[in-house]
């Protein structure tokens, strides 16, 4: 047993923290925020340039072979500096996706263009009624002659509204919560039947609903076996899972920080708040959540790429659910230690608040993951 | 980063685990799991299974007859002990006394107690709390006077755990009434036969008689038992109570009550089907289960920093509040596994030996009691409030 980290780790580690610290401030994030892209596109260049894009993809493939701790390490510091750009769909989701079903013709086109953040990908995987259910697509794709049409339409789609290209979940057959039949596709947001509504999110990134209307697509831009591919979406959401965690524990490390110096500066009564210990015990309960997060997200971090088991299931549901507690718990409380300066929009604690609370609207809520924790419970 | 074992640790494991397979006592493994009474000799017979293996004094440096052990191997020790249902150790002479006089000790003392502690002859209770002095321990009010080469002490010390077994006590008492608070307190050794020594039970809420009161009225104690310099006694009590604290988050303890509480699920019945399967209460499990898994790693994580510092910080303090939680957590999914047969109160059903078809199950006697005993897991080794004290000021500076 060992948490050290490698030199290499280290190195990882301390270059992401420069990055986030020279090219994010509250001020510039703002800025990325109200632009049309959502994010900031010479950010994600640098991310291209300095090789982050291309750490978790095997090295056969033009990546680094990074595991998902080297993800983790990149992720808090994310996390930390509220950045916008959609490493997690683009990097960590559909690139995985495309490592793991993609055939090498697939693979040899796709995946540098990727690792290198010339292109941003995204996936659609939410319908309005699947509520976080993979298996869940009423979205149809049909077969002919020369390839795929698809008809239907995808929720919350982040990142979806300046993606290059945007992986697809759709049914090509069985009933709409059918474990099988379940298809990928990758299609351009510019093709003929594609109308995208886009939109700010509340935590401050973009998306937008997806329309399809009899979109072709091409038999090489299928990912996978159509109809089977259910298993690899939920082994990569797995992957997505792990690094999000790692995303919310670097918010949450910022948040407690940014809370405790508060609490040691603020002054009421002739003293600073810290004083009192009905706030001291509420800052104790925060550090507590955060250091049962930080080892879930070790956890998940470790387990993240290891071959597809119950046991890898019940951990990334249980890290989920344990840093989606801690995270919520962390953003109120947070709030409320600062009183009312927590609610500006000026100050960073209340943009912290929000990420932290909107990472449980994607893939999963806690009641979610509790359910699938209960579910795999093992019970031998 | 590597969250697994290495190979020299699981090969201690395997030890471990063909030790216990070996020399504990099927009959206390199962008073243990079933929550039957142990008697003072199974604490006996236990301990002296552990020294002759060399392996009773965990926290010890080899040279004092200790295992020597890194943090990591005591946390395994600990675990598989409690997994298969170990009783644990009694704290007080080979975990608390025992590091302080390795610490502070001459070593006449040294070498008189270490030994007897080893080999069970002498049997340690704890003499810190006081009725006026709980968490805040240093305002306590039993004094001993120097009389030529004796102290006298006066005073009562209270919530003496197991003390009705004991006979020998360490003491916190006032020797500088004028001092400061923490300062002029010395801690002392007394033998529990000394004439002026009374015992009284404190029977607790569950009916159990775990906890005294202990009496001193002008009690001799030879000058040769006092530890350390006279009334620098406080840096003895902080240093045990960190020893104190560690392991006190009950990992193994809380696994072993776990897999107890989903096979007697299995077995208790709701609906006509199982009350493991009854969503509601299985999304119970589920939760303190995660729970438990994020608390097992934080233990592990502050046990691999103190690898080579010996002693966690006030990070075991956090480990304390969480731990506990968890474990009275399960306790309160114990007591309602059974339903309405948490109620009847049968004495003799804590017997192992109890020649009467238990009313229930055989385990269904112990489950409310020990939610109520469970309670103390909060208060005791420092409350969970005063944890938070701790971490506030040790940890967040504030």
């Amino acid at each position: 047993m060992n948490f050290n980290l490698t030199e290499e780790q280290q190195m990882l580690q301390d270059t992401a923290t420069r990055l986030v610290r020279d090219g994010y401030s509250l001020e510039a994030r703002e800025q990325h925020s109200r632009s049309e892209e959502g994010f900031s596109r010479a950010f994600w260049q640098q991310l291209g340039e300095l090789g982050l894009t291309a750490v978790p993809f095997p090295e056969a493939l033009g990546g680094f072979g990074g595991s998902g701790v080297e993800t983790m390490l990149m992720m808090a510091e994310f996390g930390r500096g509220l950045c916008l750009e959609p490493y997690v769909q683009s990097v960590i989701y559909a690139g995985g996706l495309i490592t793991q079903l993609g055939n090498p013709s697939q693979q040899r086109d796709w995946l540098p263009r990727v690792a290198s953040a010339q292109w941003l990908l995204t996936v659609a995987f939410e319908e309005a009624q699947s509520h976080y259910h993979l298996n869940d697509v009423q979205t149809r794709a049909e077969r002919d002659a020369e390839g795929w049409t698809l008809t239907g339409r995808k929720a919350v789609v982040i990142g979806g509204h300046q993606a290059d290209l945007i992986l697809v979940s759709a049914r090509v057959s069985g009933e709409s919560r059918d474990e099988h039949g379940i298809g990928l596709f990758l299609i351009d947001p510019q093709a003929v039947g594609v109308e995208r509504r886009s939109y700010q999110t509340v935590d401050g990134h973009k998306g937008c609903d997806l329309y399809l209307s009899k979109v072709r697509v091409a038999n090489d831009h299928v990912l996978g076996e159509p109809g089977q591919v259910l298993a690899a979406l939920r082994y990569q959401q797995g992957r997505a899972i792990a690094a999000q965690c790692a995303e919310a524990l670097g918010s949450m490390e910022e948040a407690c920080r940014l809370t405790l110096d508060y609490l040691k500066t603020r002054q009421q009564f002739g003293m600073p708040i810290g004083q009192f210990q009905v706030l001291q015990h509420r800052m104790v309960d925060m550090r507590t959540e955060l250091e049962q997060a930080t080892s879930m997200a070790i956890l998940a971090a470790c387990c993240a790429d290891q071959v597809d088991s119950t046991e890898r299931s019940r951990t990334l549901a249980a890290a989920k659910f344990i840093v989606t507690r801690a995270a919520r718990s962390i953003a109120e409380q947070a709030i409320q230690l600062h009183g009312a300066i927590g609610m500006t929009w000026e100050y960073a604690l209340g943009h912290h608040a929000k990420r932290l609370v909107m990472l449980s609207h994607q893939f999963g809520d806690d009641d979610h993951h509790l359910k699938a924790y209960s579910t795999l419970l093992d019970v031998a | 980063m590597d969250i697994h074992f290495t190979a020299e640790e699981l090969a201690f494991r395997d030890e471990v685990r063909a030790f216990l397979k070996d020399k504990l006592p099927q009959d206390i493994a199962d008073k243990v799991r079933l929550g039957k009474h142990l008697s003072k000799a199974d604490h006996q017979r236990w301990q002296k299974a552990q020294s002759e293996q060399g392996w009773y004094a965990t926290h010890w440096p080899v040279a004092f007859g200790g295992t020597g052990w890194s943090a990591v191997q005591k946390h395994i020790y600990e675990e598989e002990c409690a997994v298969v249902g170990a009783p644990r150790s009694i704290p007080f002479g080979v975990s608390m006394v025992a590091p302080v006089l390795i610490k502070f000790g001459t070593a006449q003392q040294q070498d008189h107690y270490l030994p007897r502690i080893l080999n069970g002859e002498d049997w340690w209770c704890q003499g810190y709390s006081e009725p006026g002095a709980g968490s805040d321990l240093a305002s306590l009010k039993t004094h001993a006077v120097r009389d030529g080469d004796h102290y006298i002490v006066n005073g009562q010390k209270t919530w003496t755990t197991l003390g009705q077994h004991a006979n020998m006590i360490f003491c916190l008492v006032r020797t500088d009434s004028q001092a400061q608070k923490q300062r002029g307190i010395s801690f002392l050794l007394i033998d529990m036969n000394s004439p002026g020594i009374s015992v009284r039970p404190i029977i607790t809420l569950d009916g159990e008689h775990e906890v005294n009161e202990v009496f001193f009225d002008n009690v001799r104690v030879p000058v040769e038992n006092l530890v350390g310099e006279e009334n620098h006694g406080w840096t003895c009590a902080k240093y045990l109570l960190t020893y104190e604290r560690t392991g006190l988050a009950g990992i193994g303890v809380s696994k072993a009550a776990l897999d107890h509480l989903k096979r007697i699920a299995r077995l208790q019945l709701s609906e006509g089907k199982a009350m493991l399967d009854d969503p509601l209460f299985r999304a119970q499990v589920a939760e303190v289960e995660m729970q438990l898994m994020a608390t097992e790693m934080s233990t592990l994580r502050t046990l691999a920093a103190a690898k080579d510092g010996g002693v966690p910080g006030a990070e075991s303090s956090i480990l304390k509040i969480k731990g506990t939680e968890i474990r009275q957590a399960i306790s309160h999914l114990l007591r309602k596994v059974i339903g309405p047969y948490a109620l009847p109160f049968v004495e003799e059903e804590l017997d192992l030996d109890s020649p009467d078809e238990p009313l229930h199950a055989d385990y269904s006697a112990t489950l409310a009691r020990q939610y109520f005993n469970l309670r103390k897991l909060s208060i005791f080794g420092g409350s969970n409030e005063i944890q938070k004290n701790i971490v506030s000021k040790m940890i967040l500076e504030l």
